[in-house]
């Protein structure tokens, strides 16, 4: 019984552990398909081909170029949309919103962040876009800017919840020292509670824009899906192609193992490689901090 | 005073910020539940779609959803809370454990078509299962994994340290404790990160594009390697594929696909808030 006993807690213990490490696995095994698939194109597509400024796949021009662009110019208009409302958003809550209507905003803001991202794609195609032909004067609603409108809607609430999570752990002695030095509530907002979440504020944006790269459905449905060079601020109102909608849109329709199969797999490793690079940035902002702060302390 | 008047304007505008955000959130559904109920009726709801689409219902992508769905459940929610509880009960705070944590925060930054090709490349070509519900539910669970995963870690870790002391004093293995007393403890909490995860699997689609997803398939799937289809990728077609396309049929499927991923949430949110009120810690 008790050799059982044991026996049993033995496996169970390892079972568990091995689920632990199960996520360090998925990202390794991620990160081996999309190479095993992606790397063929290094040396089925010249490298000027592939850095060239025409994607046109049907000809045999893998440029990707103008995805890279086309994905940028809608990560930062995202981000103009994103970084304004989500921080005022969070500070708002945080800092001036009486309680009952905090109880209110954070499950709505929460429900924003659950809205499949395939409506708001589609309440995109089918009012936000031909408002923004008529109202702007364009030939065509289907824009870079009307994805990044969208996009900063999707990111807002990545933004609030963690930059919210870091104002509310400001330690209320900070507020508290502020006004009895006779600041106003709008200073200490400013001047102290701000800059001491500083950090959380940050990672907060960082991934908020990190998840308006990776955005698929709703750039494929809105921006009009055109592999054009976006190079000045006047392409953010012309159709542009991102890099994800073009996977989303193009590997579908192309045969496995093909050239066209291994680019779009090299593009995804890309993006892969870039949600990464912001990832990890994101949260050694936070380890960096936390040693600051505890050396503060101690 | 002027700092004072510079307040007010502040607020002001902060507030302003705050209900652009929100105004549009509930406008987007309203809107859908003004535009779409017209179309709700019995036979749009357990009907097959007619006429390339354009009539009848949109009963094997409601099913085809509810499968995912469920599939995305079976592997994910065993395996994710698994990990919580060895990052909460077991792992030591090493270089290993932040390792680990480093690997979730990726995975909930990894793009999802990225999820997408990556379930093409690794259970629809190299383990064979062909577009179906398996590899689109196994596809869909991985990047599931991360939301379970932390929401369910941050349940274990409130109970309270006392909880478990007692417990091995009496004589209870670590498991047995882990098993009758913390887990139990931390169960809502768990539920509502299991609920919003599997909330995010059911509205995606860019990952089941290429994994599982059907264009049009006028009858219920049979078994886990059939394809299906699913109400984010059939919103997604009747709304940019089908030429002519009833726009009363596509506020319909968007606001049944609301109230499936929205509903989710409710239910969440409702566990949350009553775990909360009952807590005596």
């Amino acid at each position: 019984m008790e050799k059982d006993l044991n026996w049993r807690e033995f496996v169970i213990t390892r079972a568990i552990k091995a689920s632990g490490y199960s996520a360090i696995v998925f990202v390794l095994l991620i990160f081996f398909f999309l190479l095993r698939e992606g790397l063929p194109t290094l040396g089925e597509v010249s490298l000027s081909n592939l850095f060239s400024t025409r994607w046109y796949p049907i000809e045999d021009y893998f440029g990707i170029l103008p995805l890279i662009t086309g994905s940028l110019i809608v990560t930062v208009g995202a981000a103009l949309v994103a970084i304004p409302f989500g921080i005022g958003t969070a500070v708002y809550i945080a800092e001036i919103a009486p309680r009952w209507m905090r109880e209110i905003l954070k499950p709505l803001v929460e429900l924003l962040g659950g809205l499949p991202s395939v409506v708001l794609g589609f309440l995109g195609i089918l009012v936000l876009s031909p408002w923004i032909r008529v109202v702007l004067d364009l030939p065509t609603g289907l824009t870079a800017f009307t994805g990044s409108l969208l996009l900063g809607g999707i990111a807002v609430p990545t933004v609030v919840s963690v930059a919210e999570d870091a104002l509310d752990t400001v330690p209320r002695a900070y507020r508290e020292g502020a006004w009895a030095l006779g600041a106003t509530k709008w200073q200490t907002i400013w001047r102290v509670t701000l800059p001491a979440a500083r950090s959380g504020v940050l990672t907060g944006v960082m991934l908020g824009i990190g998840r308006a790269i990776g955005e698929t459905m709703t750039v494929m449905m809105v921006t009009g899906n055109a592999p054009v060079m976006a190079l000045t601020p006047g392409s953010l109102f012309s159709p542009v192609r991102t890099m994800t909608a073009t996977i989303a849109a193009e590997m579908g329709e192309v045969a496995s193992g093909s050239v066209h199969y291994h680019t779009l797999f090299f593009i995804g490793m890309v993006l892969f490689l870039i949600s990464l690079a912001v990832n990890i940035a994101a949260s050694t902002v936070v380890f960096r901090s936390k040693k600051r702060a505890e050396r503060i302390l101690s | 005073m002027n700092r004072h008047l510079n307040q007010r304007l502040g607020f002001s505008l902060l507030t302003l910020t705050a209900v652009f955000t929100v105004v549009p959130i509930l406008g987007v559904i309203v809107y859908i539940l003004v535009q779409g109920s017209p179309a709700i009726s019995w036979e749009f709801l357990t009907a097959v779609p007619r006429s390339g689409m354009r009539e009848g219902g949109i009963l094997p992508a409601i099913i085809g959803t509810f499968y995912l769905t469920l599939g995305t459940a079976v592997f994910s929610v065993p395996l994710g809370i698994a990990a919580a509880i060895y990052l909460s009960e077991y792992a030591a705070d090493n270089r290993w454990t932040r390792l680990i944590r480093l690997a979730i925060i990726n995975l909930a930054g990894i793009p999802s078509v990225v999820y997408g090709l990556f379930g093409l490349g690794l259970f629809v070509l190299f383990l064979n299962f062909g577009t179906s519900i398996l590899a689109a539910s196994l596809t869909l669970s991985i990047m599931t994994l991360p939301v379970i995963i932390s929401t369910a870690e941050e349940a274990l870790r409130a109970v309270p340290q006392a909880f478990r002391t007692v417990s091995v004093s009496l004589g209870a293995t670590r498991w047995q404790t882990i098993r009758r007393i913390v887990v139990p403890q931390a169960l809502p909490g768990i539920l509502t990160g299991v609920i919003l995860g599997l909330e995010r699997a059911a509205g995606e689609t860019a990952p089941i594009l290429f994994t599982g997803a059907a264009f049009f398939l006028p009858r219920l799937p049979g078994s886990v390697f059939d394809a299906t289809m699913a109400l984010p990728y059939h919103l997604f077609v009747i709304s940019t594929q089908v030429p002519e396309m009833p726009v009363k049929i596509q506020y319909g499927t968007a606001l049944v696909l609301l109230v499936f991923v929205l509903g989710m949430n409710l239910v969440a949110t409702v566990i949350r808030s009553r775990a909360r009120a009952r807590r005596q810690w």
